[in-house]
């Protein structure tokens, strides 16, 4: 699943939602409340088989000690939640927890500042702009298998490109994905290249909805770019800022490909975030651990959620303003 | 705007667009190269005596990956539509009674971290056998797509004029004839965003693929590249040919409907 997907907000159907105009007849209404329910039967369907009963196997998961034996026979034993008290307890998850808070704080901040600057500097239009603004979407179609693998071997200690350029101005190569030190960098500095793309187009699209007078009238009172950025600029990206921060915390806590592909968590454990943890658990190992991984993954549910209603709520004000 | 172009706007975009993308140019550059330039210190900037030896591995090994990847890529379009546009008829222009409950649903669902959904389906196709196979793949995929195509066709269809639905209703037109004859053929660009991201996720899924189908005998390609990397590590240019070859759908995509890309990346975010 890729880092940074788009969410489709359907605030339009909900904002103009006034009852049709005309007279109509009630039999009519409901007539067309059943023709109305068949279509979304297919939908609500499919969010009963493969949304909810899913997650409700997760968190039936994460209440039972299941192995493998006890997953194909169905005899786990409930042991309410001990799983959370594990998980907890474990050592492992005050590191998992901090290295999520770095990757996603470090990730997006990076992400959201060099797109801002992108935007800033393809909102006046050049000859090329819009083919090198779509260039920039190349890294964010890619595969994340792709653009992980290629990050390393151009990270790999011995024949990778980056340290053959550190050698050549007579520094240290560094071993960018086996050492401890350097391996949650290594896998922030791919997330942030995979995020920019995301960052630009949407923070570029808020760019257009500003009016061009302002800045014009900003120019004719003498307002210089630094003057008109803090003043215009800023401002009146807040609330498309707000957003895309958001979104970007959303699916940075959710990165798993990223982190597996590159370093699998390791060394040590120095690049392990929740998400990757429980990945690991469940499927990274030889032994799979199910419950334990399915109490992580349903923390991380909750924690995700937390940011979500934030982001709804956000928006709601936003529209209703 | 001011209509002057400014050249060095142009030449310092031509930088910074080089600099992005050159972890790409550098895959594409790595797959050329001769096994035994690989370990060469430094590397060379560009592809001296290159070889297609790597293509060559991909043609060899990888193509039931790709015929895979185009099958499970393909299948997850139809399904997503097939739920995706009838739903968003219901809630954008029949207005379902609870329609707004539905799309905060949805928009809880695009939040769910895929490993947890993985864990779930894992536990499901595990009774069912569903492991490992393509119908099951497909499935799991979609659910990546499926909140995010409701609620595009929704927010598109909304914006129909609903007076449309009442003529053709005049005409002796019921609602499915208004839904194949009219509202679909208007939809024709979310449609097209639709399954173009859809097609672009399920190529791309590595989490479904690297839990729901471990052992299968037709693996996607993005799998076949994870295992190429823990298989033989020396074969460098190999892997990044086949990275180069499982980037294709991207870079045409790209060529061929970059504004309906545009157009998914930006749905919602930003009011216009």
């Amino acid at each position: 699943m890729t880092t940074t997907q788009p969410t489709a907000s359907a605030l339009s159907p909900l904002r103009g939602a006034a009852p049709p105009p005309g007279p109509r007849r009630r039999p009519r209404v409901s007539a067309t409340q059943w023709t109305a329910l068949g279509f979304a039967a297919p939908l609500l369907a499919y969010l009963g088989f493969f949304y909810a009963y899913p997650l409700w196997r997760n968190i039936d998961l994460s209440l039972h000690d299941y192995n493998v034996r006890a997953f194909v026979q169905g005899d786990a034993e409930f042991v309410g939640f001990a799983n959370y008290a594990d998980v907890f307890a474990s050592p492992i998850f005050v590191t998992a927890l901090t290295n999520t808070v770095i990757f996603t704080l470090a990730s997006i901040a990076v992400q959201y500042t060099v797109g801002l600057a992108l935007a800033v500097f393809f909102r006046g239009s050049f000859r090329l702009s819009g083919t090198l603004r779509a260039m920039f979407l190349v890294p964010w179609l890619l595969p994340l298998i792709v653009s992980a693998s290629t990050w390393s071997w151009m990270m790999n200690s011995d024949n990778g490109l980056i340290n053959s350029v550190l050698r050549a101005f007579g520094g240290d190569g560094i071993n960018w994905l086996t050492s401890p030190d350097y391996s949650l960098t290594a896998v922030i500095i791919a997330n942030i290249w995979l995020g920019i793309p995301f960052n630009l187009v949407i923070l570029y699209a808020g760019l257009q909805n500003i009016p061009g007078d302002i800045y014009e009238a900003a120019s004719l009172d003498g307002a210089g770019p630094a003057r008109t950025f803090t003043s215009i600029t800023l401002p009146l990206l807040r609330p498309v800022s707000a957003i895309t921060l958001l979104l970007g915390l959303i699916y940075t806590l959710k990165v798993v490909d990223v982190i597996w592909i590159m370093t699998t968590g390791g060394p040590a454990n120095s690049s392990v975030t929740l998400a990757v943890w429980s990945y690991r658990e469940a499927f990274g190992t030889g032994r799979p651990d199910f419950s334990p991984a399915a109490a992580v993954g349903n923390l991380l549910i909750v924690i995700a959620l937390v940011f979500g209603f934030l982001h709804l709520r956000f928006q709601r004000r936003q529209d209703e303003s | 705007m001011i209509a002057k172009r400014p050249w060095w706007k142009t030449v310092l975009g031509l930088v910074f667009t080089a600099l992005m993308l050159f972890p790409v140019y550098w895959m594409v550059n790595v797959s050329l190269t001769q096994t035994s330039d690989l370990r060469r210190n430094p590397p060379h900037l560009f592809p001296v005596n290159l070889t297609l030896d790597g293509y060559e591995a991909v043609l060899q090994q990888q193509l039931p990956a790709l015929g895979t990847s185009l099958m499970i890529g393909f299948g997850c379009v139809v399904l997503t539509v097939l739920i995706a546009a009838p739903a968003g008829y219901s809630l954008g222009l029949l207005r379902l009674r609870g329609r707004t409950t539905l799309t905060f649903l949805l928009l809880v669902a695009q939040m769910i971290p895929a490993v947890v959904m993985a864990m779930g389906f894992y536990a499901i196709y595990v009774r069912l056998g569903l492991l490992n196979t393509i119908p099951g793949l497909i499935v799991a995929n979609s659910t990546i797509a499926v909140p995010f195509a409701v609620l595009l066709y929704t927010a598109f269809m909304a914006g129909l004029p609903r007076e449309m639905l009442q003529a053709a209703r005049v005409d002796g037109a019921g609602a499915w004839r208004a839904f194949t004859a009219i509202v679909l053929p208007l939809s024709r660009n979310s449609t097209i965003t639709v399954a173009l991201f859809a097609f672009l996720w399920a190529w791309s899924d590595f989490i479904f693929a690297s839990t729901l189908n471990r052992n299968g005998d037709l693996i996607p390609i993005t799998l076949g590249i994870f295992n190429y990397i823990g298989n033989n590590t020396t074969q460098w240019n190999a892997i990044m040919a086949t990275a180069v070859v499982a980037s294709v759908p991207a870079a045409v995509l790209l060529i061929l409907a970059q504004r309906y890309v545009a157009a998914g990346v930006t749905a919602g975010a930003v009011k216009d």
